[in-house]
C-alpha cells in the first residue's frame, strides 16, 4: 500500500519541480498581497503590529487557494484521475498523497516565508514561532479544505470562482483561530489554546476530509 | 467455456438521454468483444460504466458472478485504456510507464526500455510526453499494457490517431492477450484483424 502511495506523492513533487515557474506562484502571491498593506494603509509601526497578524493570515488564505482550483484538474483532463480510481489504493489515500503533495509545495513555502512578512508588519521577533506555526496548521487544514472544494468542482466547466465561494465561508473558523493565536503571540499572551483548536481541526480534517474528497472525485468522474 | 465476465441487464441514462436499456452479454476466456456504433451513441459511457468509473444506472456488472463494482478482486484484473491516455505531459514516457508500473495490481517484469520498443516508441523514452505527437502518445499509452498482468482489457479507441503499424501494433499484442487467455473489449470504428481470433461484434443504438 505504501509503495503506490510514494509513488503518487513523488510523481507530483517531480510534476511540481518540472512547472517550478507555476510553483512559486502563490508565495510570490503570499509575498505581494503582506507587502501591500503598509503601502495602502500607512506605514506606522504601531498601525502594523496591530494588523499584522491578520493581514499575514489572510495573505496566506488566499495565496492557499492559487493553484488549488488544478488539484485534480490536470488529472482529470489528462484521464490520471480515472485509472487512479483503478489501483490498488483506496481513493481516499489517493487523496490524501495528493493533499500532501499540495501542501508541500504550496503551503510550506508559506509557512517559511512568514517570519519575513512578520518582519514586515513590525511582528515581535520572538513570537514569530507561534506565527509561523499557526500558518504550519492553518495552511494544513486549508489544503485539505480546498481539495473538497477542488474535487467537487473539478467536471464543472465554468468552475472559475465557485471553488473560492464555496471554501472560503468553511475556512472562516481556521482565519478566526489562526490569527487569533498569532495576535496573542505578538502580545505576549498564551496562544496555547488557539493552537490546539487549530490542531484539532487539521486532525479531524486528516481524519475525515480525504473521504469526502474521494467521494466527490468518484460523483465528479460518473457522468 | 465459462464466462467470467458478466453485464445482466445494464442501463445507462445520461440526463434525459437513455443510452442503453437491458443491455446483456458475456465474455469468456479467448474472446475479444468489439463495441460498434454511430458516434454519441454511449460506447465510451458503457465501457467507463464497465471500467467502474462511471454511473450505473439499471443492471449489473459481474466477474465470476459476483459484483464487480469496486471489487478488489474485479480491478485486480482490469487494465482499462480511455478515452484520455492518462499520461503526465510533464513526464516522459518512460516515467509515465513506470508510475503505472509501480501502482498496478500485479506488475509484470517488462522494463520501460522494453514496453516502449515494443509499442515503437523507444527513441522518445526521455522526452516529454507533451512534445510527443498524437500517436505517439497513445502508443506510450498502450504500453501500459505490458506493465500489469490483466485478464481484461477495456480499451477505448485504442487505434485513435495509431498510423498502419500501430494498428498491427495492437493487433499483435490483442493476439498475444488473447491466446494466454485473456479477454479485451474494444471500441472502435475501424476494423481490426486478429490472426486466428474472432470478433464478436455489440451494435449499440438498436435497443431503446
Amino acid at each position: 500500500m505504501s509503495a503506490p502511495f510514494g509513488a503518487l506523492l513523488g510523481r507530483d513533487i517531480r510534476l511540481a519541480y518540472r512547472r517550478r515557474g507555476e510553483l512559486a506562484m502563490p508565495a510570490i502571491f503570499f509575498v505581494l498581497v503582506t507587502a501591500l498593506f503598509p503601502l495602502g494603509l500607512s506605514p506606522q509601526p504601531e498601525l502594523l503590529r496591530s494588523v499584522g497578524p491578520g493581514v499575514v493570515w489572510v495573505a496566506a488564505l488566499l495565496a492557499g487557494l492559487i493553484g488549488q482550483q488544478t488539484l485534480f484538474k490536470g488529472d482529470f483532463d489528462d484521464g490520471s484521475l480515472e485509472q487512479l480510481t483503478l489501483c490498488p489504493m483506496p481513493l481516499e489515500l489517493v487523496a490524501l498523497a495528493r493533499v500532501a503533495s499540495h501542501w508541500l509545495t504550496t503551503g510550506l513555502p508559506i509557512v517559511l516565508l512568514s517570519p519575513l512578512m512578520g518582519l514586515l508588519m513590525d511582528y515581535p521577533g520572538e513570537a514569530m514561532g507561534t506565527l509561523a506555526l499557526s500558518l504550519f496548521l492553518g495552511t494544513a487544514i486549508l489544503s485539505l479544505l480546498g481539495a473538497v472544494g477542488a474535487a467537487l468542482t473539478v467536471g464543472l466547466r465554468q468552475s472559475g470562482m465557485l471553488m473560492p465561494v464555496l471554501v472560503l465561508p468553511l475556512a472562516v473558523p481556521v482565519l478566526i483561530f489562526g490569527a487569533q493565536a498569532a495576535a496573542q503571540a505578538a502580545r505576549a499572551e498564551d496562544p496555547a489554546g488557539a493552537l490546539y483548536l487549530l490542531g484539532a481541526m487539521m486532525v479531524l480534517g486528516i481524519s475525515l476530509a480525504p473521504f469526502a474528497i474521494a467521494a466527490a472525485v468518484r460523483v465528479s468522474l460518473e457522468s | 467455456m465459462s464466462s467470467e465476465f458478466e453485464a445482466r441487464g445494464i442501463g445507462l441514462w445520461r440526463g434525459d438521454r437513455c443510452l442503453c436499456r437491458e443491455l446483456s452479454f458475456d465474455l469468456g476466456s479467448g474472446t475479444i468483444l468489439q463495441l460498434a456504433g454511430p458516434n454519441g451513441v454511449g460506447k465510451t459511457s458503457l465501457i467507463r460504466t464497465l471500467a467502474g468509473i462511471g454511473r450505473l444506472d439499471e443492471g449489473k456488472v459481474l466477474w465470476n458472478g459476483e459484483d464487480a463494482r469496486r471489487s478488489a478482486a474485479y480491478l485486480s484484473e482490469l487494465i482499462y485504456i480511455g478515452h484520455h491516455n492518462g499520461l503526465k505531459a510533464h513526464l516522459t514516457p518512460e516515467e509515465n510507464y513506470a508510475f503505472y508500473r509501480t501502482i498496478a495490481h500485479r506488475p509484470t517484469e517488462v522494463s520501460a526500455e522494453q514496453a516502449l520498443m515494443r509499442c515503437g516508441i523507444a527513441g522518445f523514452k526521455d522526452r516529454p510526453v507533451a512534445l510527443l505527437s498524437m500517436g505517439q502518445k497513445r502508443r506510450a499509452a498502450l504500453a501500459r499494457l505490458l506493465a500489469a498482468r490483466a485478464r481484461l482489457w477495456l480499451l477505448d479507441e485504442p487505434l485513435a490517431s495509431l498510423d498502419n503499424d500501430g494498428v498491427e501494433l495492437v493487433a499483435g499484442l490483442l493476439k498475444t492477450h488473447v491466446s494466454a487467455g485473456g479477454m479485451a473489449i474494444l471500441v472502435t470504428h475501424q476494423p481490426i484483424a486478429i490472426a486466428g481470433v474472432k470478433l464478436r461484434q455489440l451494435e449499440l443504438g438498436q435497443t431503446a
